[in-house]
C-alpha cells in the first residue's frame, strides 16, 4: 500500500511560494532538486557494482563472456571493491603480460593468491 | 554497402564481414533548420533539408511531388522481435521521414545481468546484443546514404546492465537511448541502490559518447489512469534525472525530456495539456524534448489514435519539440505492423508540415487560465520536493509510496507504488569503493585512482576500446537453432522459389486484415463478421477492432488473420509499362496530320476538371501537340459525340466518366463502343475513356480502345494516340 491518503490541500500549502515570482520559483525548484540529488550521486562516486565493473573489463578489451565469468570469481573473493579492472591491469604491469593475458591467465585460475591488493 | 531503390535490402550482405564493421560516426545529429525554405509553389518556415529518395505524403500529386521535411527530428519505435525483418520497416520508414529509430528491447532484458550475444529471437522487441546492434547499424548507414539524411539509432540503458550497455553504445557507434534510473525503481523493480550506482558510470559513458539521453518520466502517464494528476510528480522525475544526469557528467544538449501529453478526447485535451506542456518548457529550459504522442487512452481505433496523435502534435508545435516520436496507431491492439509505423510518422509529417509557420501568426495568451495553470502546475511540483526532502530524500519517499499516486498532488489516494531501498532485484550487489579503487579507462564516473594526473587512464596499456576498437572483442552466435542464420533460411528459399505471401510483421507471416459492416446489433454482427472472414478463407480470424455505429443499424469491424496462400511471381501477368514517348516525338508526328479530337465528360456528369487536365494547353493537354480538340463540355449525350465525331471527320473520341454510381462509367463506356459501331464508325475511330475509377483493364472489357485514371497526364494520352494512330493508318 502506497502513503496515507490526503486531501488536496494545495490552496493551505502554497502560502509562501504564491508571492515567490517565476524566476524565484524556478530556482527553489532546482535549489530542491540539487539537494536531493546530493546523497544519490554521492553513493555513486564512492560505490560500484559487478555491471560497472563488466563494463569496464569491457572497455579493456574483454568479451561480455569473460567479464561475467572474471567479475563473478572477483566478487565470491570479496576483490570488487578494489575495481575489476585495477586488479588485472596491476597483475599485467607485476607479471609483465598484456591486458588480455593477465585475464585469461585469472580465467584460467592462476595468480589469484598474488593479486596485488 | 549500397542500396539501390529499386532493389530488395539483403540482409545477408548486412550480415557478411560484421566482425569488421565499424559505426563511421558517432554521436546525435539534429536536421539541419533552413530558414524561409523555397520548396515548389511554396516557402515553408519551419523545415529543414530535404531527401534525396523519400515517399511524398499523397496530396503532393497535386504540388509538383514536393516533400518538405520538418525542423523536428521523427521518431518511429520498431519492435517485431526480428531485427532482420525490422531492417526492412526501417527502411521504409527512413523514406517517410523518420530519422529517429528506437528499437525496443525484448521482454525481460532489463533483468539480465549482462550482455546478450548473437541473434536470438524476441518477443515484443529484440534482445539488444553487439550483433544486432552491429547489423542494425550497419544497414542504417546504407539506408540513410540512400535517403540522403542521418539516422539516429537508439535503444535502452536500462536494467540491471546498464553500464555495459551503455559501453556496447558507446562503441557501436548508437545515437540515442532512454537512461533514468527511477524506471528501474518504479515500473522494474530493481534495487534503486543499484539503479542510480549504475546509472552515473552509464550516463558519463553517454556523455562522452555524445548519446542523447531520453528520460523514463512519461511511463508515470502511461501508467496512471488519471494521467493528468501525477503532472506534478512528473516534473519532479524529470528534474530528478536531469540534475542527476548533470552531476555525472552530461551536457544539458544531451539530456532530452520524455514528456506525453496527458489526456485524450473526449477529454478537453487543451485545456489540461497545453499548461502542463508550457510549464515544463519555462523550468527545463535549456534542456532538449521529445515529445511523444498519447498512449494512455488508445485501444484498438486506428482512427481515433491517429486524431489524438494529430493534437499531440500540434501541442510540440505550440510548445516547440526537439524529436516528434510517434506510436502506431495499432500499438493499442497487436504489436506494430509495418505499415502503421509508416502511418504514425506521416501523422506526424503531415501535421508538421500543415503547422509549418504556425507561430509566426498565433500566440499562446500571457493572461488568463492558461498561466495560472501553469503557475499551478510549478508550485505543486515544488510542493512534492519538498515533501521528499522532508521524509528524509529520494528512497525513503519511494518507500512511503509516493511515486506514481494517482492524486493530484498534494492529493494522495495511497495508490502509489512501494518500493523496498533494500529489496528488488539485485539487492545487495552495491559495493564500496576500497581507497586504492581504480578502474582503467576512459568515460569511468567516480572515485578512481587512475584519474589522479591528466593523462587518460587507459594510456599505460595502450588504449580502452573507446580509444582503440580494434581492442572490442566480437561474438557472433552462441545459440546454434536461434539465430539470424537460420532464420533466413525460408525467406531465401521462398526468394528462390519466387513465393510471395502477405505480411503484416515479419517475413511469411501472412496476416491480412479486412474491414467489414455488418448492418446487425453488435453481438450479432460480430459472430456474422467472423463467419464472413473464415468464407473468406482467412484462418484463425479475429476482431481486432469494432465500432457500433449504431446499436440496431450496425457495427464496422477489422478482422485479421492468416490468409495462408503464396503467390507465385511467374504466374503473376504483370502489365509491361510501354515507355511514353517524348513531347518532341508526338508533336512531330501529330502537328503535319491534322487531326481532330471529339471530346466529353459524358452522361449527366458535370465534372470538367479531369477531362480539362487532359485537352487544355495550358494545363499539359493534347492541344499542346497540335491536336484539333472539340471539347462539347459536361453531360454530353454519346450521340451527339458521335454526331460531331463524323461531321469533323475527327480520328478520337475521348470521354470522361467520373461519376460511377450504379455503374454509370461502364454503361457509358459499352454505349460508346456500340453506338460507334452500329453507326459504322467503330473501325475508323479511336475510342478512350478516362476517370478517377477507369482503368485500362475496364474500359478493353467495354469494348474501349484505352482507359485512362488517376494522375494521368496528356504527354499519356498523347504517346498512346500516336501509337494508336500509326498503327491504325501507317504512312
Ligand atoms: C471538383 C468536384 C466537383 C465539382 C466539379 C466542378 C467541375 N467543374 O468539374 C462540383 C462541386 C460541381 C461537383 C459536383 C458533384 N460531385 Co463531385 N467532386 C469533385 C472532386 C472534389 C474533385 C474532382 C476533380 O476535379 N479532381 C481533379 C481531377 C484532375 O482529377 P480526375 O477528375 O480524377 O481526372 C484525372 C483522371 O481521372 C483522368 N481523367 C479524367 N477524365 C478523363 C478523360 C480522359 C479522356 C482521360 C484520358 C483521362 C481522364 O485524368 C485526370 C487528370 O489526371 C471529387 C472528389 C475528389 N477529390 O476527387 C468529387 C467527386 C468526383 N464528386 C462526386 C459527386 C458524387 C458529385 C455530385 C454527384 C454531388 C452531388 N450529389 O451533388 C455532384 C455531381 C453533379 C453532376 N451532375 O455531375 C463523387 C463521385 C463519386 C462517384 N465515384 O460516383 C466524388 C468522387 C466525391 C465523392 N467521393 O463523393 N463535384
Amino acid at each position: 500500500m502506497g502513503c496515507a491518503e490526503r486531501p488536496d490541500d494545495f490552496e493551505k500549502r502554497r502560502g509562501k511560494l504564491k508571492d515567490m515570482s517565476d524566476e524565484e520559483l524556478h530556482q527553489y525548484f532546482w535549489q530542491l532538486v540539487e539537494k536531493i540529488v546530493k546523497p544519490l550521486i554521492e553513493e555513486a562516486r564512492t560505490h560500484t557494482t559487478p555491471s560497472i565493473e563488466r563494463s569496464i573489463l569491457l572497455r579493456m578489451g574483454f568479451s561480455s563472456i569473460e567479464a561475467k565469468q572474471l567479475v563473478e570469481k572477483m566478487l565470491q573473493r570479496n576483490l570488487l571493491g578494489h575495481g575489476a579492472g585495477r586488479l588485472v591491469f596491476e597483475l599485467a604491469k607485476a607479471k609483465q603480460l598484456s591486458i588480455r593475458e593477465a585475464g585469461t591467465a585469472l580465467l584460467s585460475g592462476n595468480y589469484w593468491e598474488e593479486l596485488p591488493v | 554497402m549500397k542500396l539501390s531503390p529499386d532493389k530488395k535490402l539483403d540482409v545477408r550482405e548486412v550480415l557478411k564481414d560484421l566482425d569488421s564493421y565499424r559505426p563511421r560516426r558517432k554521436g546525435w545529429a539534429w536536421r539541419k533548420k533552413i530558414e524561409n525554405n523555397r520548396i515548389g509553389p511554396f516557402v515553408y518556415k519551419d523545415t529543414s533539408e530535404s531527401l534525396i529518395h523519400s515517399v511524398p505524403l499523397p496530396a503532393a500529386t497535386y504540388f509538383d511531388n514536393i516533400d518538405p521535411q520538418s525542423d523536428v527530428v521523427i521518431t518511429t519505435e520498431i519492435a517485431s522481435g526480428r531485427f532482420e525483418d525490422d531492417l526492412r520497416r526501417m527502411r521504409m520508414a527512413a523514406w517517410h521521414g523518420a530519422d529517429h529509430i528506437m528499437v525496443i528491447r525484448t521482454i525481460g532484458q532489463s533483468h539480465i545481468d549482462g550482455l546478450i550475444e548473437g541473434t536470438p529471437e524476441g518477443v515484443g522487441g529484440i534482445p539488444i546484443s553487439r550483433k544486432q546492434i552491429r547489423a542494425t547499424r550497419k544497414a542504417l548507414d546504407a539506408i540513410e546514404d540512400e535517403i540522403g539524411r542521418p539516422i539516429n539509432f537508439h535503444s535502452y540503458v536500462s536494467g540491471v546492465a546498464g553500464p555495459e550497455i551503455a559501453v556496447l553504445f558507446a562503441e557501436e557507434g548508437v545515437n540515442g537511448a532512454h537512461q533514468d534510473p527511477q524506471y528501474n525503481v518504479l515500473y522494474r523493480n530493481i534495487n534503486m541502490h543499484r539503479s542510480f550506482v549504475d546509472a552515473a558510470e552509464a550516463k558519463k559513458i553517454m556523455a562522452d559518447a555524445a548519446i542523447l539521453q531520453l528520460d523514463g518520466a512519461h511511463n508515470a502517464n502511461a501508467t496512471a489512469k488519471q494521467a493528468w494528476k501525477v503532472t506534478p510528480e512528473l516534473f519532479v522525475q524529470h528534474a530528478i534525472n536531469t540534475a542527476y544526469s548533470n552531476a555525472a557528467g552530461m551536457p544539458n544538449d544531451l539530456i532530452a525530456l520524455s514528456t506525453v501529453p496527458p489526456t485524450a478526447p473526449p477529454a478537453p485535451k487543451m485545456h489540461y495539456d497545453l499548461p502542463y506542456a508550457v510549464a515544463l518548457r519555462e523550468l527545463f529550459a535549456g534542456y532538449k524534448f521529445r515529445a511523444q504522442q498519447n498512449t494512455r487512452y488508445m485501444e484498438s481505433d486506428t482512427m481515433e489514435t491517429t486524431i489524438t496523435h494529430v493534437l499531440d502534435t500540434l501541442i510540440s508545435r505550440m510548445t516547440s519539440a526537439d524529436i516528434q516520436s510517434t506510436i502506431t496507431p495499432d500499438e493499442g491492439r497487436n504489436i506494430p505492423w509495418h505499415y502503421n509505423n509508416v502511418a504514425g510518422v506521416n501523422t506526424a509529417r503531415q501535421t508538421l508540415m500543415g503547422l509549418d509557420g504556425l507561430m509566426e501568426q498565433v500566440e499562446l495568451k500571457q493572461d488568463g487560465p492558461l498561466r495560472e495553470d501553469v503557475r499551478v502546475l510549478k508550485e505543486r511540483a515544488v510542493l512534492f520536493l519538498e515533501e521528499i526532502l522532508n521524509e528524509g530524500g529520494y528512497y525513503t519517499t519511494v518507500e512511503n509510496g509516493q511515486f506514481v499516486d494517482q492524486g493530484y498532488f498534494p492529493e494522495r489516494k495511497g495508490d502509489g507504488i512501494v518500493r523496498d531501498p533494500q529489496g528488488g532485484d539485485c539487492a545487495d550487489t552495491v559495493i564500496s569503493r576500497k581507497v586504492d579503487y581504480g578502474a582503467p579507462v576512459c568515460s569511468h564516473f567516480g572515485n578512481n585512482s587512475y584519474a589522479q594526473n591528466n593523462n587518460k587512464p587507459c594510456e599505460a596499456y595502450g588504449g580502452c576500446t573507446l580509444c582503440d576498437p580494434s581492442k572490442i572483442q566480437y561474438i557472433d552466435e552462441l545459440d546454434e537453432q536461434d539465430n539470424v542464420e537460420k532464420r533466413l533460411e525460408q525467406p531465401i528459399a521462398d526468394r528462390v522459389a519466387g513465393l510471395i505471401r502477405p505480411e503484416v510483421e515479419k517475413h511469411g507471416d501472412s496476416i491480412a486484415c479486412v474491414t467489414l459492416f455488418v448492418p446487425e446489433s453488435p453481438k450479432v454482427a460480430e459472430a456474422a463478421a467472423l463467419e464472413m472472414a473464415k468464407r473468406m478463407n482467412l484462418r484463425n480470424p479475429e476482431v481486432i477492432s469494432r465500432r457500433v455505429m449504431h446499436p440496431a443499424e450496425g457495427s464496422v469491424f477489422e478482422i485479421k488473420g492468416i490468409l495462408d496462400v503464396a503467390v507465385n511471381v511467374e504466374i503473376l501477368q504483370i502489365p509491361a509499362m510501354e515507355a511514353l514517348l517524348s513531347d518532341e516525338a508526338i508533336e512531330a508526328w501529330v502537328r503535319p496530320r491534322d487531326i481532330h479530337i471529339v471530346a466529353a465528360t459524358v452522361g449527366e456528369d458535370e465534372h470538367s476538371v479531369g477531362l480539362h487536365e487532359i485537352l487544355d494547353i495550358k494545363h499539359g493537354g493534347i492541344e499542346k501537340y497540335g491536336f484539333h480538340c472539340h471539347n462539347l463540355g459536361t453531360s454530353v449525350a454519346i450521340e451527339r459525340l458521335l454526331d460531331v465525331a463524323e461531321e469533323t471527320n475527327a480520328r478520337a473520341i475521348l470521354i470522361s466518366t467520373i461519376v460511377t454510381h450504379a455503374d454509370v462509367h461502364k454503361q457509358h463506356m459499352l454505349h460508346l463502343h456500340e453506338s460507334a459501331k452500329q453507326r459504322g464508325m467503330r473501325e475508323r475511330l479511336v475510342l478512350v475513356a478516362g476517370g478517377a475509377q477507369v482503368t485500362e483493364q475496364l474500359a478493353r472489357q467495354c469494348g474501349l480502345d484505352a482507359g485512362f485514371g488517376h494522375g494521368t497526364t496528356g504527354r499519356d494520352v498523347g504517346s498512346f494516340l500516336v501509337r494508336i494512330l500509326r498503327e491504325k493508318w501507317p504512312g
